[in-house]
């Protein structure tokens, strides 16, 4: 017999989730057990879904990830062993007039951070201003010196922006992190959105989704449009560490939707200040690199000499302005945790406005008063390392032991310039399958901003969800998930 | 394209088309063992195919006999050795996963679930495992990779190398089953001389040559035919000719400035194989000309390497 019994249980809805502090915000219902409006049509669907149906649609998910290859590599165990990122059949909802603030928001902030960024390594006048301390860009490990003075085409530098965006108690936006170096994730921006089409082409017939599929053609317009001067017809190219690489998959991906050549640093070679590429019909001249390694793997010769993954002579070419490197060197300057508390001030320092999106109240632990209130408090809030990320280096207060606060606080005593801290934020949360079904879960969203000649960005972005159930870690490293992220036209 | 990237599609589909050649290898010999015969011979005919395919000693450092059994297991299902059918799945997909996005989604992803597959069934206890079938299953899987590469891939220099890398390695697996069977293929054989039906089974179903013995020669079988069909015969699409033909064809098609001595050589083995006559090449000695072939085999695949795919460091 057909198992008749709902994918929602009751206990979901009415909303009844009482966690850590403040009750988050759920993206899906209103407190009082309605659908938001926004996701009533999909709310409605998703109760009259038998849950045998949802159960094989998503092993159907599962298998079908596994088949096209998408998955990242992991490190250290038996060759050819890849996991899947857990991907959720229920999309992450967001409605129109949501989307255009956001939007708006990301895109003033982007050209912010590039205006910084060229600031910081041309006149420095936001430091001439004494709007951030100076020691705190120059002494950065980030700040490349040997950036200064260089132009690069358009002034552009970061030219893909992943901005991780929360959404509080209070129902606001802010801004979590500025990933500016090589931000991954687009790719399962994409392959989310062709998954749910594959395995509910229902829901997109009964909803308006604004298409993502076209963020491949952008990015290549973007990187064409930051050529050197000069070039009417620029080959660009993908440089990636290898197939061993976790993000190896969004390498390949990327580079065959954009119909580009996905090289290697052996693929390429640096001569008279030019670069070229080796192909079977000899060398081929290259204009732009969209770079997927760290500046600190891109030029022996220049940074770690032990680099296999670079181009030997490539900072040469660089400088000479007959390359252009997307992201440039050294945008980790302006997305490093010590800058973003500066970000806010960046906007009105360049663009003489104010900051559509807030960033989350932040506490620079290098400042006596705030290290003061931080050690007071610690067990309610969040630490984190200024460099780490992907989710490591970092103190959730109320989740951790008394020893664990102890040992941080003698870190922070030791070295407090290290670290700074946020209050712990309650994380939106939205319906998500667990093992014991569909139960509320924190998600963050990561939007891909792109600049080159115009700042663009294609609606929606990665939803990332953090699976265990209670936890705010979102990153794929440590049980996080991602979904469908929609953006309504009407 | 990439040098590099040339270079993993030719590995990716000499990989496949090894798995091929050894399938059908364990295949023959697998239904030979299921008739009644003599052990001896069948360790026999195993004994100088792992010899012709420089896999005996590997073999012997696992094993102290010439079990059917522990060779079938050794040659198909062996993780620890790099030559086994496994290892040439495994690395043909490791190939196509660092080239992925030169490759038609399709045949990524028909690789990508043959590699899946092969993990899921050889992760059973070997003995579990029905030989028989696993073959079975992996000359299917390499029908229909060569299918969807023919049927979804552009005629572009990726096509070309893909093909130059199965027709090598086509060419070097039928030389080396034909060296393992020589002693069979003496000229004298032919008069009077009953020939070993088991050996010629298993040469001619290994080349998928059995019923096309058969519908060519409308007759016995004898040695000098069988030379004949899979040596010289251009119709035969695993005889060393045809292999030489589709080697040189796609060679010219992606020809550069420094490859025009790899091009002449491999127009040289063709036209030597075009114009042969089989009484030329038996007077000479058959071991000898299979022995010349794989070396000039050999050579052709380091001129390639050197001219396309792995170019000296600095152009």
């Amino acid at each position: 017999m057909m198992d008749r019994s709902r994918a929602v249980p009751a206990q979901l809805n009415p909303y009844k989730e009482e966690p850590v502090g403040t009750t988050p915000y759920n993206e899906m219902y209103f407190k009082e057990g309605a659908g938001r409006t926004h996701y009533q049509r999909y709310a409605q669907w998703l109760e009259d879904q038998p849950a045998e149906r949802l159960t094989q649609k998503r092993a159907e998910a599962d298998a079908l990830f596994h088949r096209v290859g998408i998955t990242f590599a992991v490190y250290g165990q038996e060759e050819g062993s890849e996991r899947l990122i857990p991907f959720d059949i229920v999309p992450r909802v967001l409605p129109r007039e949501e989307w255009i603030r956001l939007e708006t928001g990301l895109k003033q902030r982007v050209r912010a951070l590039n205006a910084f960024i060229h600031d910081i390594y041309h006149d420095q006048q936001i430091l001439k201003a004494g709007v951030i301390p100076a020691e705190q860009v120059l002494c950065n490990s980030q700040y490349r010196p040997e950036m200064q003075g260089v132009d690069v085409p358009g002034g552009i530098y970061a030219h893909i922006a992943g901005i991780d965006i929360v959404r509080d108690d209070s129902g606001e936006f802010k801004v979590l992190e500025d990933n500016l170096r090589v931000p991954s994730g687009v790719s399962y921006m994409l392959e989310n959105r062709k998954m749910m089409m594959r395995l509910f082409p229902e829901l997109f017939s009964a909803h308006r989704v604004a298409p993502v599929d076209h963020y491949p053609d952008v990015l290549l317009d973007n990187l064409r449009s930051v050529a050197p001067t000069g070039v009417a017809d620029p080959t660009v190219v993908l440089l990636t560490a290898g197939a061993h690489n976790s993000a190896y998959f969004e390498h390949a991906f990327l580079a065959q939707q954009m119909g580009i050549e996905l090289v290697e640093g052996q693929d390429l070679f640096a001569r008279d200040e030019a670069v070229f590429m080796r192909t079977t019909q000899g060398p081929q001249r290259v204009d732009v690199i969209y770079r997927r390694i760290d500046d600190d793997f891109m030029d022996p010769l220049v940074f770690r000499p032990d680099s296999m993954l670079g181009v030997p002579g490539l900072l040469t070419a660089y400088r000479a302005g007959h390359i252009t490197i997307a992201n440039a060197i050294g945008t980790g300057v302006a997305d490093d945790k010590s800058i973003y508390p500066y970000v806010p001030e960046m906007i009105r320092f360049y663009l003489g406005q104010s900051p559509i999106i807030g960033n989350v109240h932040t506490w620079m632990l290098r400042k006596p008063e705030d290290r003061d209130y931080v050690l007071a408090h610690l067990p309610e809030l969040v630490v984190k390392e200024v460099h780490g990320a992907g989710g490591y280096g970092m103190l959730i207060g109320p989740a951790a032991s008394a020893s664990e606060i102890e040992n941080f606080r003698r870190q922070i005593i030791a070295t407090p310039e290290r670290y700074i801290a946020q209050p712990t934020l309650a994380l939106s949360t939205c319906p998500t399958f667990a093992d014991s079904g569909l139960a509320p879960r924190h998600i963050d969203l990561r939007p891909f901003v792109l600049s080159g000649s115009e700042v663009s960005i294609v609606p929606g972005g990665l939803t990332r969800v953090a699976l265990r159930e209670g936890s705010l870690v979102v990153n794929s490293s440590q049980g996080g998930g991602t979904k469908d992220t929609w953006v309504l036209e009407t | 394209m990439l040098s590099r990237t040339a270079d993993h599609l030719y590995w990716m589909s000499r990989y496949i088309e090894r798995a091929e050649s050894l399938a059908r290898l364990v295949d023959a010999h697998y239904k030979m063992s299921l008739l009644p015969h003599s052990p001896e011979d069948l360790a026999q005919s195993l004994l100088s195919t792992m010899k012709a395919l420089h896999m005996e000693q590997a073999y012997k450092d696992r094993h102290e006999s010439i079990e059917p059994r522990a060779v079938f297991e050794f040659v198909s299902l062996d993780r620890d050795y790099s030559g086994s059918i496994y290892s040439c799945l495994r690395r043909a997909r490791e190939n196509a996963r660092a080239v992925r996005g030169s490759l038609t989604s399709e045949l990524w992803e028909t690789l990508n679930s043959t590699w899946l597959d092969a993990r899921a069934q050889v992760a059973r206890r070997a003995s579990q495992i029905d030989i028989g079938q696993f073959v079975e299953w992996v000359k299917e899987r390499s029908h229909l990779t060569r299918g969807v590469t023919i049927g979804t891939m552009m005629r572009d220099e990726a096509f070309h190398f893909t093909r130059i890398g199965t027709f090598l390695e086509r060419a070097d697996s039928t030389a080396r089953i034909l060296t393992a069977h020589q002693g069979d293929l003496v000229p004298g054989a032919d008069a009077g001389v009953v020939p070993d039906p088991y050996q010629w089974s298993v040469l001619l179903r290994a080349l998928s040559a059995f019923e096309v013995y058969r519908r060519v020669y409308r007759d016995v079988i004898t040695p000098s035919r069988v030379a004949q069909l899979l040596i010289l015969r251009d119709d035969m699409p695993r005889s060393l000719l045809r292999c030489c033909k589709e080697v040189y064809g796609n060679l010219k098609s992606v020809a550069n400035e420094q490859s025009a001595e790899t091009e002449r050589r491999a127009g040289e083995m063709h036209a030597m194989l075009h114009f042969a006559r089989m009484e030329e090449i038996t007077a000479g000695g058959l071991p000898q000309f299979l022995q010349q072939f794989l070396a000039k085999l050999q050579d052709l695949g380091s001129r390639i390497a050197s001219d396309f795919l792995v170019p000296p460091a600095e152009a």
